[in-house]
């Protein structure tokens, strides 16, 4: 089985996210980047799934500007085979991104394509579902734990209302949820061993898809700051505040 | 041309956010249609009729709908998505999993999460977690629209007489086997729909320590929240995490005890009503958005906020 992995590059999550004065976005200008989290848990199920011997290989993608390979190479420190790196520039929807993969799919034929539920930066929760309704194929998003059988997988899924297990058929696509397992660290032998596993290039033109977008970003805004309150001096008169002054008690 | 909502239940009764999502199509266009997919759905497709900003219910009815599953929902949606400009549904599991699925097959660009309708064609939604908002136009000839149901009020459930079309189902999907669902049953108000929340953090110390989180909600009739370092620490289940990775909460008390406020958090609880922070750390960020702040050790405090909340005649609940 051959599991294709897509990785996106974006802010880090530790980093305090500012908001460009003139309202055209935020701050990314050396600002420290990272793979989307969820993304690394995609990584770590694929890799442990070839480890168990249920997966023969383990190719990790990115779609994005030069900068965007380092999440590949990341990957591949961690135990991906060999990467694709899709090159465009500028903006790319989630619908932009899931016509790309398709054209990938349709080449490369993995048996399972997983990434992260969500990226951090844009939050749309989009490119895994838009994916598997172009390609007709099942999909398991915000899975939390994942069986290999033959041909099917096992997914547990985290919904509001608790845990939901569904059985598909392989070919099909999963969205990972951070519970999903650990990801590992790399080891400086392996960051060097991974600087010599291939990474093919492709520029998005080439793959004649309509990447342009089809949402115009208005404007970015910090928001509304919450006014600071006030500090009570026991517990008898945060109650007493809680009561007669917010009524919520 | 009309909205269509796609309606949120659980083949009974409709699930509460539906009011919300309702709402805000209603806030699109006031010409709202709702879809209802389900099997064995008699009663609550006509919850859906009672509901006066709609206008019109269609109603889907096949034992492959029982389960939800996106991958049999959406063709049966594109289908009739010819005879309206948006498609909305609430931004929970259940949307998020369902409508790119329905935008891909239309070709849209779809916009996710929305809590503000700024005109038909743009919303305003948070990006990075919360932590900036983005206003977004659609250019897309047909909108698909998932809507943050906390940041909607719910719509009036009574006094609406829609009429009910029933719409042919579409085939199965057979890639896609529900197996079960696994409900986490308790005598507590749902974290999403709660009206108040006590969460606890790391500074609980222990799971054991989390009865003290728990004698308080039993007290004020609240759910039980957690930060994302008390679930990490397995002193609770994740169900209970609020933040950008838990849920997104907005209820009209928040109470955090032993939590420093990480930005994660704050995403996931700063739009509460009232918040009250109880935290031995007078330095820690959760007091910036605290309307009510105690600086105390929480072993000391909670018993003692027992006591006063016992010494008061009425609770709200």
């Amino acid at each position: 089985m051959k599991i294709l992995v897509a990785v996106k590059r974006v802010i880090d999550y530790n980093v305090q996210i500012r908001v460009k004065e003139d309202g055209s976005g935020v701050v990314t200008d050396n600002v420290k980047m990272s793979t989307n989290p969820p993304d690394d848990n995609a990584i770590e199920e694929a890799v442990k799934i070839k480890e168990a011997g249920k997966a023969t290989e383990v190719v990790a993608i990115t779609v994005g500007e030069e900068k965007a390979q380092e999440t590949v190479r990341k990957a591949l420190a961690v135990g991906a085979d060999r990467g694709i790196h899709v090159k465009a520039d500028g903006v790319l929807e989630p619908l932009a991104v899931s016509k790309i993969l398709q054209k990938v799919v349709d080449k490369e034929k993995p048996d399972l394509v997983f990434m992260g539920k969500q990226a951090i930066d844009d939050d749309c929760n989009q490119t895994g579902q838009m994916l598997s309704a172009l390609l007709n194929w099942p999909q398991a998003t915000f899975a939390s734990k994942i069986d290999v059988k033959d041909n099917k997988l096992e997914v547990t899924r985290e919904i509001d209302e608790g845990l939901e297990t569904i059985e598909i058929n392989v070919p099909a696509i999963v969205t990972c949820d951070l519970r999903l397992n650990e990801p590992r660290y790399a080891s400086l032998p392996n960051i060097m061993k991974a600087k010599k596993k291939p990474i093919e290039e492709i520029a998005a033109s080439d793959l004649g898809v309509d990447v342009s977008p089809r949402l115009e970003q208005i404007k970015v805004e910090e928001p509304p700051k919450r006014k600071a309150g006030i500090k009570v001096a026991n517990v008898a008169e945060l109650v007493q505040k809680l009561k007669n002054e917010a009524k919520v008690i | 041309m009309a909205v269509l909502l796609i309606a949120e239940h659980n083949n009974k009764e409709l699930r509460p956010f539906t009011l919300n999502a309702a709402t805000a199509a209603s806030q699109i266009d006031s010409d709202v249609h709702a879809v209802i997919i389900g099997q064995n759905t008699t009663e609550a497709a006509k919850q859906l009729s009672e509901l006066p900003v709609v206008k019109k219910v269609l109603s889907i009815e096949a034992a492959h709908y029982e389960n939800f599953t996106a991958e049999n929902f959406a063709p049966v949606i594109v289908k009739l998505a010819d005879s309206y400009s948006h498609i909305v549904c609430s931004a929970n599991t259940f949307g998020k999993n369902l409508m790119p699925r329905i935008a891909a097959h239309l070709d849209t660009s779809q916009v996710s999460d929305i809590i503000k309708v700024i005109s038909p064609d743009t919303f305003l939604r948070p990006i990075y977690a919360g932590n900036a908002f983005a206003t977004i136009k659609s250019n897309d000839p047909k909108k698909c629209v998932t809507i943050r149901p906390t940041s909607f009020d719910p719509c009036e459930s009574t006094g609406g007489s829609a009429s009910i079309e029933k719409v042919d189902a579409s085939e199965e999907f057979s890639n896609t086997k529900f197996i079960k669902r696994e409900e986490i049953k308790s005598d507590r108000p749902e974290l999403g729909t709660a009206r108040i929340v006590v969460s606890g953090g790391r500074g609980m110390q222990s799971g054991d320590n989390f009865k003290l989180i728990t004698e308080i909600a039993d007290k004020l009739g609240a759910a039980i929240g957690a930060s994302r370092a008390a679930v990490d620490a397995g002193y609770i289940s994740n169900d209970h995490q609020v933040g950008q990775t838990g849920k997104v909460v907005v209820p009209d008390l928040y109470i955090a005890i032993g939590i420093s406020g990480a930005i994660q958090h704050l995403a996931g609880m700063k739009e509460s009503k009232v918040i009250v922070a109880i935290n031995k750390d007078g330095e820690a960020p959760i007091f910036s958005v605290a309307d009510y702040g105690l600086e105390a050790d929480l072993f000391e405090a909670i018993p003692q906020f027992m006591e006063e909340l016992n010494k008061l005649n009425t609770i709200q609940k």
